[in-house]
């Protein structure tokens, strides 16, 4: 008989239904089919001029009809396709109810230059305009749907209406390992018996010209804009920063129990899930990597495993210079030697790097490489970066058994969470 | 068959206490200020029309010695950062490297704050320009600090507590305004009450005397504008108060481990989602969540984190009414600090069941009742001025 237990006397977390959105494409058929032909969705910004700007590239999702939105009505509008595709894949629940609470990443969100014109527009000052006329505007004018938009709630609040979850949905950010961190959450409501099933979704629509210069004057871009598909180059030794992207992961979690009880078909197990902070500085890990040491290891041990039985790492593998270094460093101490015969391999050089969605989407890319026995590979992996000798599947997808994966995600802000995902138990 | 085991719990305690506010600085301040005169310290000309509770005077470098930290951090950060502090030195486990790199720390929070002068200078020239995006972007380049970002990121004020205090055990940032709080702490207490944490630090921080958030609620019409008025009584807007709270929550193994003892027991954190579509939805919800606390006899009092939204409030004082149980204020004393408030509230339980006593009533909060009898538990309501419901259970640790 099949345990419903793990190794820790846990209730088995597994997958039945996965959906992500990217700037390649709506969906895990054609994502999958890009991801593994080694293209690139990033291009030129067309949605906001870019003349005056240092970076002119980006991995935006602009495929969608209805025209400019601001960015929680993206992300909320990405997070529904990919939360529908989810939920539809592991035909969970009835009449518009989903069994168990959701967590939500979301992007930083905040009233925009749109409503600011407006407001100030309303308020027309006679010499400079500042928020005392902005507050008089919102007084005397009617905007209040503007305040249900840029509360930080709201996202998880409509998804929680359209898709009908249990409670009061959890809104989230650990900075760019959100998506591991809402996936950590459902993981442990079930493993405290909260519940049978849990929704996890992260998403990012939040490229603003604000948004993009926010990065840039932090020095974390690259500026390769001249070829964008070749732009972001994780690991090797000419990559210059990381590009900035849009997209949504969304995962229906179960207990094992739950999901045999009603027939559904398992698409993978998150068997451990570890994290730790980082008390180095706000926006550069520890150059020792020991907080991101930890966090591989804790996730090892929450899955009771050993780093020798790991198949393949989904790399954070963002191409700016210090984090891939660092990734390389704490990978080292915890795989030893055995690390140069791994793949290892990153997903944003072809999607770039969603940020709050990141974590989310690749562990559905992670499972997908367990299920279709196939490797996504580095993209744009011309020039070796000696002091990092991986091997990073360069430029070609490759065929290879995979059960078990290690998925990095790690943030500004000190924030490092590491998955253990492997096939469905048999 | 199943093979899951039933769910064990553990006794779940509050051993430090970090709070600031208009009224000062530590549970003590806050309880001085309760028992001799309740009236709340406002501010009803900085910020005109509206009515903010402004922070105390701290002296930051207490928590955060390096300027060069304090320079990184946006007000709020610098608040919670600085509470964060106060609750660890509560709790005896301040620079103790091995508790706090086991510590898991759950945070809840807003945005950043924006730079106010850029935004209004880049505002008042913008409709000139013949292409105002472009314009934007290069004003953005040349204005916006470079750090600036950093002091916005939600995620950043639990950064900043892993940077100045050394807690690494885990960090996790919730948003969703009131309910965020709630969520922060409930999350802690099912961790430990779980058994799969040992020790926590779980609260958050809010910056009241800002116009960017004040703009955020005016934009609903629900910034209190002046003059003050106790919430419970009229309920006629959301009087923003600067403050932070951050708890130290401790499974009792863990603490009698260490040889700390409890200020207050945390039996219990619910939360909620009222669809607030029809009327009575609020009501229902909180009445299920007073429900879950179980059955509270004499000795119990509420501490209300009703914000002064008119719809909610109004739901909650009713339902409050109908248990016919001692009810305070926590807005009234000290604002609504949005993420914070639950926190805040929570901390204030925390301080009132530990004494034993519920403080005095406020005048003209026409809910507010006398209570002189002896005091061992409290519940903690916290109903979000758009969305969310909360609850806690506070208990005396004798």
């Amino acid at each position: 008989m099949t345990s419903y237990t793990d190794k820790a006397g846990r209730p088995i977390v597994v997958v039945t239904g996965m959906g992500m959105m990217t700037s390649l494409g709506q969906g895990k058929q054609d994502n999958w089919a890009k991801l593994t032909a080694g293209q690139s969705g990033i291009h030129r910004i067309t949605r906001f001029p870019v003349d005056t700007l240092k970076t002119t590239i980006a991995g935006t999702v602009d495929y969608l009809p209805g025209g400019r939105r601001s960015a929680p009505d993206l992300s909320e509008e990405l997070a529904a396709l990919a939360a529908e595709e989810a939920i539809s894949e592991a035909g969970i629940g009835t009449g518009g109810r989903f069994p168990g609470p959701l967590f939500c990443a979301v992007p930083p969100i905040e009233l925009e230059w749109p409503q600011r014109r407006i407001l100030a527009r309303e308020a027309a000052p006679n010499g400079p305009v500042s928020y005392d006329d902005l507050l008089r505007a919102a007084e005397v004018n009617d905007h209040s749907d503007w305040h249900e938009r840029f509360v930080y709630g709201s996202i998880a609040d409509h998804l929680a209406d359209r898709f009908g979850t249990q409670g009061q949905p959890i809104s989230l950010s650990t900075a760019c390992a959100s998506g591991n961190t809402s996936i950590q959450l459902a993981v442990e409501a079930i493993r405290r018996g909260e519940c049978d099933a849990a929704l996890s979704i992260a998403t990012d629509g939040s490229v603003t010209a604000e948004a993009l210069i926010r990065f840039s004057l932090l020095s974390a871009l690259s500026a390769h804009n001249e070829n964008p598909a070749g732009a972001s180059r994780p690991f090797a030794k000419n990559r210059d920063g990381f590009i900035i992207a849009e997209g949504a992961g969304a995962l229906v979690l179960e207990s094992l129990e739950h999901a045999v009880a009603r027939g559904a078909r398992v698409l993978g197990v998150v068997e451990g899930v570890g994290e730790m902070a980082d008390s180095f500085h706000r926006t550069r890990s520890s150059p020792d990597a020991k907080p991101v040491i930890g966090c591989m290891r804790n996730a090892l041990a929450d899955a009771g495993v050993s780093p020798d039985e790991v198949d393949y790492i989904n790399a954070h593998g963002t191409s700016t210079p210090e984090n891939d270094r660092m990734e390389f460093t704490g990978m080292s101490a915890v795989f030893g030697e055995r690390l140069g015969s791994i793949p290892v391999s990153s997903n944003k050089s072809m999607i770039g790097h969603t940020l709050t969605a990141a974590g989310a989407i690749e562990a559905v890319v992670s499972l997908l490489t367990i299920q279709n026995g196939r490797i996504p590979p580095t993209i744009n992996y011309e020039i070796p970066d000696p002091a990092i000798p991986l091997d990073v599947v360069p430029n070609v997808a490759r065929d290879a058994q995979v059960t078990r994966v290690m998925s990095n995600s790690f943030g500004f802000g000190g924030q490092n969470v590491c998955l253990i995902l492997t096939a469905a138990p048999v | 068959m199943s093979d899951r085991r039933p769910p064990s719990r553990r006794e779940v305690w509050i051993t430090g206490v970090g709070l600031v506010s208009s009224f000062g600085e530590g549970l003590d301040a806050h309880w001085a200020a309760l028992a001799q005169d309740p009236a709340p310290v406002r501010e009803e000309a900085a910020f005109a029309p509206y009515v903010v509770h402004p922070l105390a005077r701290i002296e930051f470098d207490r928590q955060i010695p390096k300027k060069g930290d304090q320079r990184q951090m946006e007000p709020w950060q610098r608040i919670g950062t600085y509470a964060a502090g106060l609750a660890l030195d509560s709790a005896g486990i301040k620079g103790d490297k091995d508790i706090l790199g086991r510590t898991d720390m759950v945070v809840a929070a807003g945005g950043g704050e924006r730079d106010q002068s850029v935004d209004g200078s880049i505002l008042s020239e913008i409709e000139n320009q013949p292409n105002p995006d472009v314009y934007l972007s290069e004003r953005l380049q040349a204005d916006l600090r470079p750090t600036l970002f950093l002091a916005q990121l939600s995620n950043l004020l639990a950064g900043n507590i892993s940077i100045v205090h050394g807690v690494t055990g885990s960090s996790r940032t919730f948003m969703g305004e009131e309910s965020s709080g709630v969520d922060a702490v409930r999350i802690g207490w099912s961790r430990i009450a779980a058994g799969t944490s040992e020790i926590a630090l779980v609260g958050g921080a809010y910056n009241a005397e800002r116009r960017d958030m004040l703009l955020l609620f005016a934009l609903r019409h629900l910034a209190m504008h002046a003059p003050w008025s106790p919430v419970l009584a009229e309920a006629n807007g959301v009087p923003s108060g600067s403050a932070g709270a951050f708890l130290v929550l401790e499974s009792a193994e863990h603490a009698r481990a260490r040889g700390a003892t409890p200020i207050a027991k945390l039996s219990g954190v619910w939360s909620d989602r009222a669809r607030r579509s029809a009327d009575g939805e609020i009501e229902a919800v909180l009445e299920g969540l007073i429900a879950k606390a179980g059955p509270l006899g004499e000795g119990t009092a509420v501490l209300s984190g009703a914000c002064g939204a008119p719809i909610p409030t109004r739901a909650e004082v009713a339902v409050l009414a109908k248990t016919g149980l001692p009810v305070r204020s926590v807005t009234d004393r000290v604002g609504h600090s949005l993420e914070a408030q639950f926190p805040v509230a929570l901390a204030l339980a925390a301080l009132t069941v530990s004494h034993g006593r519920l403080f005095g009533p406020l005048a003209g909060e026409s809910v507010e009742k006398p209570f002189d009898g002896p005091l061992s538990r409290a519940i903690v309501t916290g109903v979000g001025h758009w969305r969310g419901e909360g609850l806690a259970l506070v208990e005396r640790a004798d």
